[in-house]
């Protein structure tokens, strides 16, 4: 645990000579921020020193950027059931260092977090092991078998902040349409996958690269035919719907056009698939493999305008965590997903770094707006939210190494890459849960 | 190095005046990406093969002592005994391991296995397995060099060069031949290596199916693509068919064999639209009735037969090519 200490959270810290950037206030100023027990107190351009108290700490940032911790909508972990990839404590340890201050920890375990005492597993554990916050969702349905829904009520009220069956799309159009009726009822909110089991059967994204590697393709209708479904679907409910992961430029146009008939609808997109394409699979590199697959260089850039314009509303790290049992096997054999915690937010500043979307755009994406989407009172600095913060040096450059990664597993896509970017301080509730030396 | 540069001059003259290049690839894992010098380098020295094999002492003791394996995850009594064949002529001892892919599946991996093979010391593996990419995947962990005996949907490459040699030999040349390859394209890693060896080569591909067995982008590789047997053979110098395997034609790509027969079966009738001097051949082995008719397999222009000749020669070839000589050892 090189680099990154807990200490006690003081009672009072003074940041000064910040560059502030709060995408909640569409603010971007040079400042200074005081945050008391926790608690943002007070911003602004040269805060008094005089009533600050005695013990108070004073960091000067040295103008690096102040932002809201970012909130990552889509992880997987292995507890409970598969801690030989990923527990709560080294997730929690990834997050922290990739400046993830709350994450939305996926049912996807074994046993299927699909009933209240589990739930409550996910946060106790949580509470004892995780410097981070933790946010568990509940399956829509038993198993995330896609037959019956489950307890949303009670799921709700043990703290399921929504509601998904992961990496499952939920084939039955009957089942998702009581689901997101019930689940209106309590205000829920049902993220769901889009990928056609059957259509969506193949391995890479359809097209030249996988004609010509011998690999069954994910046309991209795969992923727009369920999507178009479910708006249809929550036209029909008035559900609350948000699509996990969209990959494809006509998914952008279905969201948008769901959107402007004022239904409930937000976009998520997987952090790989703005920053990667099919050609990066190279030869049969597993750690490509992850779903949606990676598309198109088009499509590509058709997710970025999307981030850009605001249509996609936020950008996730679709953190999955496998061993080499899974990941280590010829393409078609391998298993979908790739760890993305500690890369999220340097893989999204490359579009800023290329000039294709603003910096407090892409902060936006990474933290007001799924605070906002799930609920949480963070993702902003306004006064009196929660001090969740992020200490970061946009431009520095570093490389990523396997072996310098937190995350139990090494599956990255990511391995060697060089980044511009990186967090230098950790910050959650007040309490600084990392930070980087020199 | 240093002491050659004295008699380098004298060497230089003495040497012929075109030298191929040195085949410098480590394994043989597909045709894409290899130059033409290459695959000419190997062409030529599998025509030399094919002399030594029609003599009545076929063996050589160009790679004798050395070990060939060869590891087969999929069941094929022809390659594999074309490839045993190749090695037993140029005198290495040859071993075969039949895999079955379920009993792979229940505890080793494909890199557990291949740890286990390079750590017996083989000095050439040649590896079939059912999915896309294993062969390479399993060649990271090897020291010696391995040959792709067809990997899933990807490539085939010796039945590539076998195909080409057998063009070269009963045409001539390669150069500005019209090929048509028919049948099973989506999974066929036969034609992937084809096309790409043929376009390598300077012909003209087009491939012919029903639209569910050709791939959407498939004329991005270079080939013209025909849904028709009555467009696409009018003009051929070589009709190419592939197997179909049974499986396709139960109602999920194909309606059912028969349908399949009447219109993209090669019957007498189909060959006839082809160059009147244009030749016939199948990968095998071959669906009598299903791709092709039975008089046509076995007609004056089939050459058959003679593909499966000239694979032994290619495959001694490829084997002699990635094969370092003594002393420059394999793990390098």
């Amino acid at each position: 645990m090189k680099g990154s200490t807990v200490t006690k959270a003081p009672r009072q810290r003074l940041f000064t000579n910040a560059r502030i950037i709060d995408p909640d206030q569409n603010l971007d100023i040079h400042g200074d921020l005081l945050v008391t027990r926790g608690r943002i107190e007070a911003i602004g351009k040269s805060l008094p020193r005089d009533n600050l108290k005695k013990s108070c700490k004073i960091i000067d940032c040295k103008g690096l950027v102040l932002a809201p911790g970012l909130v990552d909508a889509r992880v997987f972990i292995g507890e409970p059931g598969g801690e030989h990839r990923e527990t709560i404590k080294s997730a929690s340890r990834a997050a922290a260092s990739g400046g993830v201050t709350s994450m939305v920890m996926m049912p996807d375990t074994d046993p299927v977090i699909d009933n209240a005492a589990l739930v409550e597993f996910v946060r106790q554990t949580a509470r004892e092991k995780s410097r981070v916050r933790i946010l568990p969702s509940a399956a829509l349905s038993k198993g995330q078998r896609g037959q019956e829904m489950t307890e949303i009520g009670l799921l709700n009220d043990a703290g399921a902040v929504a509601f998904t069956d992961g990496r499952k799309t939920v084939d039955s159009a009957q089942m998702m349409r009581r689901a997101l009726t019930y689940a209106g009822d309590f205000g829920a909110l049902i993220m769901a996958a889009t990928r056609d089991a059957s259509l969506g059967g193949g391995v890479m994204n359809a097209g030249l690269n996988a004609t010509r590697m011998g690999l069954p393709g994910i046309p991209r209708e795969a992923e727009i035919i369920p999507l178009e479904r479910d708006m249809r679907l929550v036209a029909m409910t008035r559900g609350r719907y948000h699509a996990s992961t969209i990959s494809t430029s006509d998914s952008v146009d279905v969201i948008s056009r769901a959107r402007d008939s004022k239904l409930d609808v937000s976009a998520g997109i997987a952090v790989a698939n703005l920053a990667l394409n099919d050609n990066d699979i190279g030869s049969y590199r597993t750690f490509f493999r992850v779903s949606p697959p990676l598309r198109s260089e088009d499509d590509r850039q058709a997710m970025i305008d999307g981030v850009r314009s605001g249509k996609i509303d936020m950008i996730c790290s679709n953190h999955d965590p496998h061993d080499v049992d899974t990941k280590r096997l010829p393409f078609a054999e391998a298993a979908d997903g790739a760890i993305g915690l500690e890369s999220l937010l340097a893989a999204s500043l490359r579009l800023y770094h290329t000039d294709d979307v603003p910096l407090i755009r892409i902060l936006h994406c990474l933290s007001t707006a799924p605070a906002k989407r799930l609920g949480l009172k963070s993702g902003t600095l306004a006064i009196g939210a929660p001090a969740d913060m992020i200490l970061m040096d946009p431009d520095m450059p570093w490389i990523l190494k396997e072996e310098e990664l937190r995350s139990r597993s090494r599956n990255t896509a990511f391995e060697g890459a060089r980044f511009q970017g990186r967090v230098l301080k950790t910050i959650v509730e007040g309490r600084t849960v990392f930070s980087r030396d020199g | 190095m240093t002491q050659s540069s004295s008699t380098s001059a004298s060497a230089e003259l003495n040497a012929p005046a075109f030298r191929p290049a040195p085949f410098n690839l480590r394994h043989l894992l597909g045709i894409e990406g290899i130059s033409t010098a290459d695959i000419t380098t190997l062409l030529d020295r599998a025509d030399e093969m094919v002399a030594i094999s029609r003599q009545v002492e076929k063996k050589r003791p160009t790679l004798s002592g050395r070990t060939l394996i060869n590891l087969f995850f999929e069941n094929s009594t022809r390659t594999q005994s074309s490839f045993e064949i190749a090695g037993h002529r140029l005198g290495m001892d040859v071993i075969n391991m039949a895999v079955q892919t379920s009993s792979v599946k229940k505890g080793e991996t494909l890199l557990d296995t291949a740890v286990t093979l390079n750590a017996m010391q083989p000095d050439l593996l040649v590896v079939r397995h059912n999915a896309a990419g294993a062969v390479e995947l399993l060649s990271q962990k090897m020291s010696c060099p391995v040959i792709n005996a067809g990997d899933g949907a990807h490539e085939h490459p010796t039945q590539a060069l076998l195909d080409a040699l057998t063009i070269r030999r009963t045409k001539g040349r390669i150069n500005g031949l019209k090929v048509a390859i028919c049948g099973d394209i989506a999974h066929s890693r036969v034609a992937r290596s084809n096309i790409h060896l043929l376009n390598a080569m300077g012909a003209q591909v087009r491939v012919i199916a029903p639209s569910t067995l050709l791939p959407g982008p498939i004329e991005d590789l270079g080939v013209t693509a025909y849904r028709s047997m009555e467009e696409g053979l009018p003009g051929c110098d070589v009709v190419m068919m592939l197997r179909i395997q049974s499986e396709r034609m139960s109602g999920d790509f194909i309606p059912s064999s028969r349908e399949y027969y009447r219109f993209f079966g090669l019957s007498a009738e189909r060959v006839a639209l082809a160059k009147p001097d244009a030749i016939v051949m199948h990968p095998g082995p071959m669906n009598r009735g299903v791709e092709i008719a039975s008089n046509i397999a076995d007609g004056v222009q089939s050459v058959i037969a003679e593909q499966v000749e000239m694979g032994v020669a290619v495959r001694m070839a490829v084997m002699e090519a990635l094969h370092k000589p003594v002393g420059e050892g394999a793990g390098s």
